[in-house]
């Protein structure tokens, strides 16, 4: 996974609470094999019209917001369905940073996976970077991880939570199943000891359950 | 010792690895899969040479792009196909054992995994699916992962998770007469809000809980996460011991005996403390009815549509207008007075066997209301489907104008060809009224499965208490 130390770009202000991973990706397209290729159904229902045609009152089609990538939004960030085409979507799109006053938690951990920073800020920073963002379509801010700060042009500087672990993660791009295959020999003895009362881990041989 | 929650006990007992300051290495004991989340992760492991860890603790089945009509003809998806394609063949390649949709215990993932004993109190679950929170009625923690965690699971056996704050829920009393497993989960979601129980892991307690089925303690398990909280739970007890006993994957004789008295010890301790409390009195739940596009903005069947100006945020009031614009509704429009086009009964949330019989004993002898252009069954497994119509269910339901399908998620996420046409408005036992969840621009209300079977005698909601109920479920 690519590492997140700094990024600088343009913000999208998407003001909706409780925005649900079944709008941005919608059911039909949880068909796929792969990862690649979601950016262009990111928020499919709202972004299209009938026949793909892009809805000209949705912000992501807003010409001015090309190329946007950090994502402003609200509470609840990311609710609902596990899908991990969610996060897929919104990396491919082009969106590196998230702001918002809080996240669902398997979206959260999806993020991370996928080298996206989902910063949390205080209710009263997130209104105040709507106010910047809708009154200036072409705001632009800087996030820089090691110091957990935000920064914008106009002297405004900003603080974010995360967890010590969670920013290592995104700062080393750390691949997780490998770090985790390091402690091989813990899960080896675990399983061991677990062993007497395995009917609690170890399925009972039914040959006729297929 | 200090008082522990049951939550603490079962992370504890799956402590791999542990370090200050960072998450810890937790051992999954079961590890469910299907055809949507996992091929992705099948590919990661392939590309970096890695294998399944533990094939005999992973679990296969095709659930949410099955069809529920005649399953001996073609897949005519070919998306969907592809995917069935790629689950044997990695089930096949590394050794997991796969239902697949022909199999007689084939259904949906968290129905199967109760229903053959694969659920077992004190165990850790995890699946690429939200509604894993199911299993939790067992005494478990069972939560949903994204595809990279399936991956990680299906080459370590664990998960890399941090610890979650505490929830505890109790619902005190005595449900009344007409209101359902389903009703308490969508109030204590109206009372919590879709957000309330974020970072936390659930356990239910409390009168109305403990005299719930395994069936009404899966349901309310289930919708845990859509109040926020990944897994919910309930402690095991005789109704858990003897609903697991039997079944396939449970062990026998003495070793069942054995297993039920390490399971009795699966509580939480007096004077264990919880990061959060909420407390509900059955006797004031009311039969509900969602009216938006989340599962949070639900109110009492003999309620009003709220008018937006009576929220006091304004987040609030922006998100209602948006939702009663979606969902075709006026403000102030009595709940009753709402008509349903389209009525599914099924999903993981409701498609249990005491679902349907609460639901077809409802309907017997009635008829579907000539406005309702369809009314679906679909049971949650081929095992339910069968168990079903031994008591002749399927039947009662055919009779009264029902569609009788095989089993699967259907409607609930409308990826086969069960879909909700735009527009259209249903009463559905699923768990999740997004907008465009049940196909696009479609209008979902969550109820009840009795809730559900009345709508579709009357042609629009009714209030189930004062709809020939005698032994409601």
């Amino acid at each position: 996974m690519k590492p997140f130390i700094t990024h600088t770009g343009l913000v999208l202000p998407f003001d909706r609470v409780n925005v649900d991973t079944d709008q941005m990706v919608p059911k039909q397209f949880l068909k796929a094999l792969t990862r690649e290729g979601f950016g262009r159904i990111l928020f499919y229902d709202w972004r299209y019209l009938a026949g793909e045609k892009p809805n000209p009152e949705f912000i992501l089609n807003f010409p001015e917001y090309k190329g946007a990538s950090l994502l402003l939004t609200r509470a609840n960030f990311g609710c609902g369905s596990s899908r991990e085409h969610a996060p897929w979507a919104i990396g491919d799109y082009g969106f590196r940073v998230i702001l918002a006053p809080s996240y669902a938690d398997i979206f959260y951990n999806n993020c991370f996976k996928n080298g996206i920073l989902p910063a949390i800020l205080k209710d009263s920073d997130i209104d105040q970077l709507f106010k910047r963002a809708e009154a200036d379509r072409s705001y632009t801010l800087s996030v820089d991880l090691p110091n957990q700060s935000i920064t914008d042009n106009k002297s405004l500087t900003l603080t974010f939570e995360i967890a010590p672990s969670r920013k290592e993660v995104l700062l080393k791009g750390l691949d997780d199943i490998g770090t985790s295959l390091q402690h091989v020999g813990a899960i080896d003895a675990y399983e061991k000891a677990h062993a007497a009362t395995a009917t609690m881990y170890a399925p009972v041989d039914v040959k006729n359950y297929s | 010792m200090t008082a522990k929650t049951l939550y603490e006990k079962i992370w504890n007992n799956h402590l791999v690895y542990e370090e200050p300051g960072k998450p810890s290495l937790l051992y999954i004991d079961r590890h469910l899969i299907h055809e949507g989340t996992s091929p992705q992760a099948f590919s990661g492991l392939r590309a970096e040479g890695r294998k399944v860890r533990r094939p005999d603790l992973t679990f296969a089945v095709m659930d949410h792009s099955v069809p529920t009509k005649d399953r001996t003809l073609p897949i005519i998806d070919q998306d969907a196909k592809a995917q069935f394609d790629a689950l044997e063949k990695n089930c096949k390649e590394s050794g997991v054992r796969l239902f697949d949709m022909n199999s007689k215990n084939q259904g949906i993932v968290h129905i199967i995994g109760p229903e053959l004993g694969i659920t077992q109190p004190g165990q850790t679950i995890v699946c690429g699916d939200s509604h894993t929170s199911t299993h939790g009625a067992f005494g478990t923690l069972a939560f949903g992962i994204g595809t990279s965690e399936v991956e990680h699971v299906l080459a370590t056996q664990c998960l890399v998770q941090g610890e979650s704050k505490t929830l505890h829920i109790l619902v005190h009393g005595k449900r009344p007469k007409g209101v359902t497993a389903k009703d308490i989960i969508l109030a204590i979601i109206g009372k919590i809000g879709i957000g309330g129980g974020t970072g936390h892991v659930a356990e239910y307690g409390g009168q109305a809980i403990r005299e719930l089925s395994m069936d009404g303690r899966m349901t309310v398990c289930n919708m845990t996460i859509e109040g926020g909280a990944r897994a919910g739970m309930v402690a095991p007890d005789e109704t858990t011991f003897a609903y697991l006993e039997g079944r396939p994957f449970v062990p026998r004789g003495k070793e069942f005996q054995d297993a039920v008295e390490r399971w009795k010890l699966l509580t939480t301790d007096d004077g264990a403390k919880f990061d959060m409390t909420v407390e509900l009195q059955a006797e004031n739940i009311a039969p509900q009815v969602t009216w938006g596009t989340n599962p949070g903005v639900v109110t009492g069947v003999t309620d009003r549509v709220p008018d937006p100006g009576s929220f006091a945020n304004p987040d609030d009031q922006k998100a209602t207008e948006r939702a009663l614009h979606y969902m075709g509704l006026k403000a102030g429009t009595p709940i009753v007075d709402i008509p349903v086009d389209r009525v599914f009964i099924g999903s993981c949330t409701n498609s249990r066997l005491d679902d349907l019989r609460a639901a077809a004993h409802l309907v017997a002898g009635k008829h579907v209301a000539k406005n309702i252009k369809q009314a679906l069954i679909v049971p949650g497994s081929r095992g339910i489907k069968a168990a079903a119509e031994k008591e002749g269910l399927d039947r009662i339901f055919s009779e009264a104008g029902f569609e009788w399908r095989d089993a699967g998620c259907s409607m609930c996420i409308g990826m086969n060809a069960d879909v909700l046409p735009p527009h259209e408005r249903s009463a559905s036992t699923s768990n999740r009224n997004f907008e465009g969840r049940q196909g696009r621009d479609s209008r979902t209300h969550l109820v009840s499965p009795v809730m559900a079977a009345a709508a579709a005698i009357a042609g629009h909601f009714v209030d189930v208490r004062e709809f020939a109920v005698t032994e409601v479920e």
